[in-house]
């Protein structure tokens, strides 16, 4: 494991690479409002790809001690419930030809995953676009089931497909899941005592920033929509310590380059025209209000649960094995406990042979610290 | 996966676009951008769907991060991302409009 001096050393390199001295600028300016603000403060990201650009421009080893940044359920992949996974496979089984995401495919469900069914022979196979389901549904004759994972950004090229009169043998199992109620969820934990949000730049592309205001409004906890380059990010903490030290509950936008007041409309109205939320557990997490994106009733022709008899307990007598019931995964995404505390993290627990979620799917924060490390020091 | 890819709009085609990605020449989905399109412009593409054109004084900036991450090495996460981003894309078979 690199030192902290050796840390701080590459992740200086890394940031020369653009303006040096905006960085070093949002490092002071991070280190005084956080000396400002006299007590320790957490700020929670909700984005895979924010943690992975945390974790690999070494952004951790730059800020102030008493300031955490917190991985929250930012990844779509990890927070899909055992029993949505249980669907697809017990489709799978049923010989439903299952496309989905790569990420999805070894995540396991609380008997097997996708990986370990196609391994048995049943046909699954892995897109990296929901239209590739579409191909696959033309060149066959038999019935094709695409399970649909991602948050609001990616449900709405599912929602495109559904619109794109897809042939009669396609139809979606969907898993798809919308942020912004899970925010309101995880601030009201009480272990979490998150007192800002880093809002993902490209949900945020979707929905405008402006959707968090009434997130801000209720809970008094500011937002900020942040952007990906290790600047994007100092910048947007930044904000949020300002916003934190002068008491401001607001919604801020720092990623003007993609993200607007009212964000894409044009990508909401195919969204909200095939889906509508409804409650639905993250794993691990909780029980979400309005936090699953179902398909609208107008749409039942295309939904793999209404078509279909799935029955789930067809497999449930299948107990899964032992060291899962170890995995932390749940936590570490509620943001009160890190990898690192995990007993299984590198060891039973790596890429190859992933026990949890996280580590499974490269937007896992497991995944991410195994890949590039996480943080030395980590606080909660 | 949310990080996406920004690409250079070469031909329009009703609502398919063929689109460079570093090179590799790809279609994309445009139903999803809430902006007229056209030939020159970058969109920002997940999964194989544009979700916004980004605006042209901002194209240099956007860029600069992938460009490093572009460069890097296969098995670095952000970097297979951005590479699943272009594969999303669909292969680009000379034919018109996919779907
Ligand atoms: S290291 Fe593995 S078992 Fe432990 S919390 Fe992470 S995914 Fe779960």
């Amino acid at each position: 494991m690199m030192g902290e001096a050796m840390r701080v050393e590459a992740a200086a390199r890394r940031l020369e690479f653009r303006d040096p001295k905006r960085a070093q600028a949002l490092t002071k300016a991070l280190a005084s409002l956080c000396q400002e603000i006299g007590r320790p403060v957490s700020i929670m990201h909700v984005c895979g790809t924010h943690e992975q650009a945390i974790a690999r421009f070494g952004l951790r080893s730059l800020l102030p001690e008493k300031l955490t940044v917190l991985m929250g359920p930012g990844c779509p992949v990890c927070v899909t419930d055992m029993p949505e996974v249980d669907e697809a496979v017990v489709l799978a089984r049923q010989g439903v030809i299952v496309a989905t995401f790569g990420d999805m495919f070894r995540v396991p469900g609380s008997v097997r995953s996708l990986a370990e069914v196609k391994a048995e022979g049943a046909d699954v196979r892995v897109v990296y676009s929901p239209f590739e389901a579409l191909r696959i549904a033309r060149e066959t004759e038999r019935e094709v089931v695409f399970f649909a994972t991602g948050f609001e950004t990616t449900a709405v090229a599912t929602a495109a497909l559904v619109l794109a009169s897809p042939p009669q043998n396609l139809a979606i199992l969907s898993a798809h899941k919308y942020i912004p109620p899970v925010m309101e969820i995880v601030a009201e934990m009480p272990q979490t005592r998150v007192q800002g949000f880093l809002a993902a730049g490209h949900a945020a592309t979707i929905t405008g920033w402006r959707i968090f205001e009434r997130f801000v409004a209720r809970h008094r906890i500011p937002v900020v929509a942040g952007g990906f380059e290790p600047l994007d990010i100092l910048a947007a903490l930044a904000e949020l310590l300002r916003l934190i030290r002068d008491g401001e509950t607001r919604a801020v936008n720092a990623y003007p380059r993609c993200v607007t007041a009212d964000g894409n409309r044009q990508a909401q109205r195919l969204l909200w025209e095939v889906f509508e939320t409804e409650g639905g557990n993250w794993r691990g997490i909780a029980h979400v209000p309005n936090g699953n994106l179902r398909l609208r009733a107008k749409y039942a022709w295309a939904d793999a649960r209404r078509r279909f008899d799935i029955d789930p307990s067809s497999i449930s007598a299948e107990a899964r094995p032992g060291l899962s019931q170890e995995c932390i995964c749940g936590n570490i995404m509620a943001g009160i406990a890190s990898p690192y505390d995990c007993r299984l993290f590198g060891a039973e627990c790596a890429p190859q042979n992933p026990v949890g979620a996280c580590m499974v799917s490269s937007e896992g924060t497991c995944k991410i610290w195994h890949e590039y490390g996480g943080h030395l020091s980590f606080r909660t | 996966m949310c990080l996406g890819a920004p690409g250079k709009v070469i031909e329009v085609n009703g609502l398919s676009a063929s689109v460079d990605f570093w090179g590799v020449k790809r279609k994309v989905r445009l139903e999803t951008v809430d902006e007229p399109v056209g030939i020159g412009d970058y969109v920002l593409v997940h999964v194989g769907f544009a979700i916004r054109r980004i605006p042209e004084e901002q194209v240099q900036e956007t860029l600069a991060l992938y460009d490093e991450l572009v460069a890097a090495e296969k098995k670095d996460l952000m970097a297979a991302d951005i590479q699943g981003e272009v594969e999303a894309a669909g292969k680009h078979d000379g034919r018109g409009d996919e779907s």
